[in-house]
């Protein structure tokens, strides 16, 4: 039952819709249903490694006909990912959501995230890939404007018109598609594609999925409204939305370009690689510029996206396998960072690196939480962040990619450089009014959280073999989409 | 605001025919033209009728339950239509139907459950957002 991990956030949706009156309940349940969908996630990723790609026909309407749910490796790792960073931003909401936008329904709306995320990374064919951005773009619209605070509106407006018009690209390639080829089931499109005759229309179509999936997942030059939104909500919001959003949109460009126009893709590679580099190197450079611990974090997202469409770009199993290990780590690393900057404004009151101050002195285990995954994203030894990017380093020399490698270890220094720049100023420097304030206490549900997800964060690096293992394994289902087809499909060439 | 005598007494009658409409189309739905989609628009604009000749508060009197129930409930009758085949051993959505038709309704299988949950979903959504902003404006 390879629905499950959809089923259940849906479930728990609709539960959470029931018991609107009663926040207490509320939480109980999405305690539960986070854990149950952790669960669910896991079991169906061994399920995968055992029997290899799953499919399942909704209704019972055998595929290319009917919709299908296909879950293979790639799937399932992100399905898990999700899963783990869904359970700990339960957790973090139990202290880090105000009784307010409870009471506006933050918890069904969080779950109907979880459903859109989890139904995307499960579809099956373009459509309902596309109705599950929609589902997953509607309650990340209500999410981000919940509470309606002035700039939350101004944040919440730039997001909603850009994902309004990726979404708008994306339907017209699907339709365009559909027109050329007169099927969306992934499998049966990967089969016709490569027989179509070389035109115009496949390159038309790939280049406006590129644009469509670029503006999701916040690509070089189409970045611009997730440093302008991010920062608006509460924390809890934007390190769900920074964990899971973006990477459905990358997730999204690995599958559509290694299964459907992978035959297509001689000015693929070059054009995916200079994207890259560009989204490293203004990500990094403007986290620079920033003197707020969200908007920092927000830049360092899209810096972190560069790397995630260099293993797309440099197109070998082995660059996949990278990119997928990256994916893990960052998706872990940057939630944990988000939720720490959430942390020091419950104590001291501000996001504004240049009135903090002095943490370290005042609160040691929080300095040593903000360490563990900065260090990781900036790609220090043993955490995870080394080793994706020493992954992804040898799979660019094996290509003798050399430019793209070498912006990449550059923008890892600059990475250290602006979470160098963070401790200093939380964590290091004296605060201006010394002790002026004392520390507010912070709930013991959002340290949990943190502490939970900086360790699985900690032991994906200690853990990097099997890891990358698993991650090559699912690289190499990606890179040969026979596999998936005859899945689907069945036998049948 | 003035209210119009003609608007509400029209009012008065056309909510409980569309009303019976609306339940038509839901069961005509499936093969034909209809459905729970449509039956619930034709349902919500019937109650919004009301609502706009008589008054918003009128009609939240009328409701027997809140909106976001009807939306839970419908969203739940629709999750079990799809996981009742599921107890059966077959995918998730498996149309499952009733061997005889029943009098009036006609057949009767797991379609049908899944549309009126569209059905209740769509009414409830549409009075949860209108009584919203009526009564906001009414504050």
């Amino acid at each position: 039952m390879i629905a499950l991990p959809l089923l259940l956030p849906l479930g728990f949706a609709i539960l959470n819709v029931l018991a609107w009156k009663s926040p207490r309940a509320q939480r109980v349940l999405t305690l539960v249903g986070a854990a149950l969908q952790t669960g669910a996630a896991f079991w169906l990723l061994g399920r995968v490694r055992a029997e290899g790609i799953l499919h399942l026909p909704i209704g019972n309407w055998p595929a290319p006909f009917g919709i299908v749910l296909t879950a293979d490796l790639f799937s399932a790792i992100m399905l898990a990912v999700s899963a783990v960073v869904g359970l700990a931003a339960a957790l973090y909401s139990q202290g880090g959501m105000d009784e307010r936008r409870v009471r506006y329904g933050y918890y069904p709306l969080f779950f109907f995230l979880l459903t859109g995320v989890n139904g995307a990374f499960l579809a099956g064919d373009l459509f309902n890939l596309y109705v599950w951005f929609e589902v997953m773009l509607m309650a990340s619209f209500v999410l981000i404007a919940l509470g309606g605070e002035r700039p939350q509106v101004e944040g919440a407006i730039k997001y909603v018109i850009l994902n309004l018009l990726a979404s708008t690209l994306f339907l017209s390639a699907v339709g365009l598609l559909y027109n050329l080829c007169g099927t969306l089931n992934l499998a049966d499109l990967a089969r016709r594609i490569p027989a179509l005759e070389a035109g115009g229309e496949v390159t038309l179509i790939a280049v406006l999925f590129l644009v469509a999936f670029g503006i999701k997942s916040a690509i070089f030059p189409l970045f611009f409204w997730l440093p302008a939104s991010y920062h608006t909500p509460p924390v809890t919001i934007t390190a769900l939305f920074s964990g899971l959003l973006t990477k459905v949109g990358v997730y999204a460009l690995y599958r559509v370009f290694t299964l459907l126009f992978a035959s297509d893709a001689a000015y693929l590679p070059t054009l995916l690689l200079v994207l890259a580099g560009f989204t490293m190197t203004t990500g990094v450079l403007g986290a620079a510029a920033q003197m707020d611990f969200r908007r920092l974090l927000s830049f360092h997202i899209v810096s972190q996206i560069g790397y995630l469409l260099m293993g797309l770009g440099l197109f070998s199993p082995a660059a996949l396998a990278a990119g997928i290990y990256f994916m893990v780590h960052v998706i872990l690393a940057k939630t944990a960072l988000f939720f720490v900057a959430g942390i020091v404004r419950q104590t001291e009151g501000s996001y504004n690196l240049k009135e903090l101050g002095s943490l370290y002195a005042r609160r040691p285990g929080l300095a040593l939480l903000f360490l563990l995954p900065a260090l990781s994203l900036a790609g220090l030894p043993p955490l995870s962040g080394f080793f994706a990017k020493l992954a992804l380093v040898l799979a660019g020399f094996d290509l003798r990619s050399y430019a793209i490698v070498g912006v990449g270890l550059g923008v890892s220094l600059l990475t250290l450089y602006s979470m160098t720049k963070v401790w200093n100023e939380v964590f290091w420097k004296e605060r201006k009014e010394a002790g002026a304030a004392p520390l507010r206490p912070v709930s013991a549900w959002m340290w949990a959280a943190t502490l939970g997800l900086a360790a699985v964060s900690v032991a994906a690096g200690l853990l990097a073999g099997p890891l990358l293992d698993l991650s090559a394994q699912a690289a190499a289902q990606l890179a040969d989409p026979s596999l998936y087809i005859q899945a689907v499909l069945g036998g049948a060439p | 605001m003035k209210r119009s005598i003609l608007l509400a007494t029209a009012a008065r009658y056309l909510m409980p025919l569309m009303l019976i409409f609306s339940v038509f189309l839901l069961l005509r739905g499936h093969n034909e033209i209809g459905g729970g989609f449509v039956g619930g628009l034709v349902a919500a604009s019937a109650l919004m009728l009301y609502g706009i000749a008589i008054s918003p508060a009128a009609l939240r009197t009328l409701l027997p339950v809140e909106p976001r129930l009807l939306v839970g409930l419908g969203l739940l009758a629709a999750l079990t239509s799809g996981l009742l085949p599921v107890l059966t051993g077959r995918p998730f959505l498996t149309g499952l139907w009733l061997k005889t038709p029943l009098p009036v309704i006609g057949k009767v299988g797991t379609p049908l459950l899944f549309d009126t949950g569209v059905y209740f979903v769509v009414v409830g959504v549409v009075m949860w957002i209108l009584l919203s902003l009526a009564e906001e404006e009414a504050k």
